[in-house]
């Protein structure tokens, strides 16, 4: 690892114990696999590439190393079709025309008659100045003065061609604007690519990155974030809640319920006052984990949910 | 680190590599790496830590967890603590190499439970009975590093395979049978049940004491009555995770008698992507089924990408002019003409003789998830006379069980039930030709074996001509195509034929080579 900044970085976190404490101080209660790898892509220098089903987090832990380690977080949320204007940098088109055009206004009124040769040097000079470059999330990671958390989201979204834009950025952390010259990043950044895997991201860009595959929590360390989000809910309830999805995991369902919905559902509990998890509270809230409605008919049937009520 | 460790290192990854998990050289140096950063005392952080080096997807995780047990093991011998201990398996890897460790693990008193050379059934039932006992307790405790003691003297006392001696070996196997460790289900409930009793707030009254059959349905339902539906479920899975403890523990003693390279070769399971279709059984079919869906989305990823890049062509003169008023005249951003490339048609023409049916019911079940990317699906069966079952497929609710949809073959077969791939060319050509237009890509699955029949390329030749893209997709590996009583060769001069063994190969036709417009 060629040394990218003067003196490299001091290393966020000290230990892996460190990481754990640090992101559940910050609310995120980490898995030993999520701290582990946290800690080594800090370590490591490497970008971290982050994989699992939708709802389980992968974002939220960005957000939670930023916080943990007091670095800003800049996102670059991709999708289809988003370039290089959108996610390194761009001109302002607008904002050079209008320049130019106050130059020319301001050139008549001295009445000199031309603004030819040499002014048009000091102008394409101007123009191309730090004043009229649109810094985008990957530029400002680069240029930021303070120690920053980038993230790039849903990665599998965007096309071939910025998979491309981010090898380059990622392997030197510098950025070349033709006009302005080489930009390198003072602090390294801490990387964070998520992917929900609807394509296959390149074997170039996997290669540079730590993988880390984060699945549905243990049922343990869901009961320990339920009654984080949801602190209103008692132990007994929060236990069966977990229990409940934990089954409804196993079902195989079009969309299981993530931990997002495990937190809603938790929610919806408190909201409704509930003391017990019923079959008939089970039964009148089910959409809130299940989102498709052929999941909620195969769980009633297989929860035995089933009265007369419904059909 | 030491150099041991470093060739171990090395080893390992060349075991993964040798199960598919291709592990370059500067991932290996990553590996180092971590290795230094996190150090060896926490054997499952160094898992995690190695894992995110070297792997590259998840699907490769069963398989990097087996090989990772065998290289990287908990404990050397036999198990004097359960892993989880401070200072149980700080120095396994080193240990490993180390021959004086060896010996000594070796002669340490073998435990008064270890079933004698000449020790009679009885006995072992006895053994396995007390066993059972365990299972049981600490299943309803849910003991996690309980079970994972238990499963190491399971292995110890129930998995030594008779000619020891010479081979040293263990079996899995023979002591999962010895133990069965399902029945310990029904106690573990038992117990479960007992205990709910003397919980002040149980609220149950208890009445189906025999098993969990009577839970959740009678009485009041309350918050612990609900959830206790769940608890045989959960324990099946916990009995499941058992025998992957056995099996682990399994591979470990192996190892260590006959060498980590050896055992992980041949001991771990390849992942479910690499089983060749034509191998797969019915229970291998359910977890294929789970792999359509990401394969359908990337399909329509893929297409939707390249749709859109077909809107980029020629420049729309007037729709640039309208933009250009926003910067006075000066037209910077050009507006493009919209194209509207036609959704193509897909046709499937597979054969659903039993040699070849796994796969192509299973790429059938495909086909129906994509349905909605083309702009039309046809689906055509053969064995020797060809039928659509277009309508069979297709109006089927996504999520149901088609596979025995195509069990009636009667209307796909005349006279005998051979594959007859030329009459079945004739008889497609024949009434089906229609289907075929110059928009259509035809996919052919099936391992063109003709039982010595005549082949008709001809008509083949005919439908090429027609279509707009033809491709075969072969379940036999390439250097089998033209062996016996197969024209795969003559086929594929014809047409573009692919080997599509398994799950990784139909996912790279999918997502990378497919003909999708």
């Amino acid at each position: 690892m060629g040394g990218v900044t003067e003196q490299p970085d001091p290393p966020r976190f000290a230990s892996v114990d460190d990481v754990r404490d640090r992101l559940s101080a910050a609310g995120y209660l980490p898995s030993d696999a999520i701290a582990t790898t946290v800690f080594l892509a800090d370590r490591l220098g490497k970008p971290l590439l982050v994989e699992g089903p939708a709802g389980v987090g992968k974002t939220e832990l960005a957000k939670a190393v930023a916080a943990a380690s007091g670095a800003r977080l800049v996102r670059l949320q991709c999708y289809e079709g988003v370039d290089e204007a959108r996610a390194l940098y761009e001109w302002n088109h607008a904002k050079q025309l209008l320049r130019i055009t106050a130059e020319r206004t301001g050139g008549s009124d001295d009445g000199s008659g031309s603004a030819g040769g040499g002014d048009w040097d000091a102008l394409r000079d101007n123009i191309f100045s730090e004043e009229f470059l649109l810094p985008r999330p990957l530029l400002t990671a680069i240029r930021s003065e303070e120690p920053v958390v980038l993230l790039v989201d849903e990665l599998d979204k965007a096309d071939v061609e910025i998979e491309g834009l981010l090898l380059e950025v990622l392997s030197d952390y510098a950025v070349t604007v033709p006009e302005l010259g080489t930009i390198t990043a003072r602090h390294r950044p801490f990387v964070v690519l998520t992917s929900n895997a609807t394509r296959e991201l390149s074997e170039a860009l996997r290669r540079r990155c730590l993988f880390l595959h984060i699945d549905y929590p243990s049922a343990e360390l869901e009961q320990r974030i339920v009654s984080l989000r949801a602190p209103g809910l008692d132990a007994a309830l929060t236990e069966s809640v977990v229990r409940l999805v934990g089954r409804l995991r196993e079902l195989r369902l079009r969309k299981a319920p993530s931990v997002a919905e495990t937190v809603d559902w938790a929610h919806t509990l408190i909201a409704l006052g509930a003391e017990d998890l019923t079959a008939d509270v089970v039964r009148d809230n089910l959409g809130v984990l299940l989102k498709h409605q052929d999941d909620i008919a195969r769980a009633v049937v297989a929860l035995d949910l089933t009265s007369p009520g419904l059909t | 680190m030491t150099a041991a460790l470093d060739t171990r290192l090395v080893a390992f990854a060349r075991a993964l590599r040798g199960h598919g998990v291709v592990a370059g050289t500067s991932e290996v140096v990553d590996a180092g790496l971590v290795m230094q950063a996190i150090g060896l005392e926490d054997r499952e952080r160094l898992r995690e830590g190695l894992a995110a080096a070297l792997m590259r997807r998840a699907g490769q995780r069963p398989v990097f967890d087996e090989v990772f047990d065998v290289w990287f093991p908990a404990a050397v011998g036999l198990r004097t603590a359960v892993e989880g201990d401070p200072d149980a398996d700080t120095d396994a890897p080193d240990t490993v190499n180390n021959p004086r460790n060896r010996q000594l693990a070796d002669t340490r008193p073998v435990r008064q439970l270890t079933i004698a050379r000449n020790s009679d059934a009885t006995e072992v039932r006895a053994i396995a009975q007390a066993l059972r006992d365990e299972l049981a307790q600490a299943l309803a405790d849910n003991d996690i590093r309980a079970l994972d003691a238990l499963a190491a003297r399971v292995v110890e006392t129930l998995g030594r395979l008779p000619n020891e001696a010479s081979t040293g070996s263990w079996s899995g196997q023979q002591a999962l049978d010895a133990l069965a460790p399902q029945t310990a289900i029904a106690a573990a409930l038992a117990r479960i049940q007992d205990g709910a009793l003397d919980v002040p707030g149980g609220s149950g009254d208890g009445s189906g004491g025999s098993g969990g059959a009577g839970a959740g349905t009678a009485g009041p339902p309350s918050g612990s009555r609900f959830v206790d539906r769940f608890t045989r479920d959960e324990l099946r899975s916990q009995v499941t995770a058992f025998r992957r403890r056995v099996e682990t523990e399994t591979r470990r003693r192996n190892a260590e008698a006959r060498g980590a390279e050896r055992i992980s070769r041949y001991a771990v399971r390849p992942p479910a992507e690499d089983q060749p279709f034509l191998l797969s059984g019915r229970t291998d079919v359910d977890e294929l089924r789970r792999t359509i869906a990401p394969l359908a989305r990337k399909l329509a990823t893929r297409m939707a990408a390249r749709r859109k890049r077909a809107s980029r062509g020629s420049i729309d003169i007037r729709r640039t002019l309208r933009s250009s008023m926003s910067t006075g005249g000066v037209p910077m951003r050009p507006a493009y003409a919209h194209r509207r490339p036609a959704r193509p048609d897909i046709v499937v023409l597979a054969d659903l003789s039993s040699s070849v049916a796994g796969f192509s019911r299973f790429t059938i079940l495909l086909v129906q998830a994509l349905a909605a990317q083309f702009r039309r699906v046809r689906i055509f069966g053969f064995v020797n006379v060809v039928d659509e079952l277009t309508d069979a497929v297709v109006s089927a609710a996504p999520g149901t069980d088609l596979s025995t949809a195509f069990d009636d073959t009667a209307r796909l077969t005349r006279w005998h039930r051979n594959s007859d791939y030329g009459a079945a060319l004739h008889d497609f050509a024949a009434h089906h030709l229609d289907a075929v237009g110059h928009r259509t890509t035809v996919l052919i699955l099936g391992d063109a074996r003709t039982n010595g029949t005549d082949p008709a390329y001809d008509v083949l030749r005919e439908i090429v001509d027609r279509a707009r893209h033809v491709v075969w997709l072969n379940p036999e590996p390439a250097s089998a195509w033209g062996s016996g009583d197969s024209v795969a060769h003559r086929y594929a001069e014809i047409v573009d034929m692919r080997e599509c063994r398994n799950i990784s190969q139909l996912r790279q036709f999918v997502t990378r080579t497919m003909p999708v417009r």
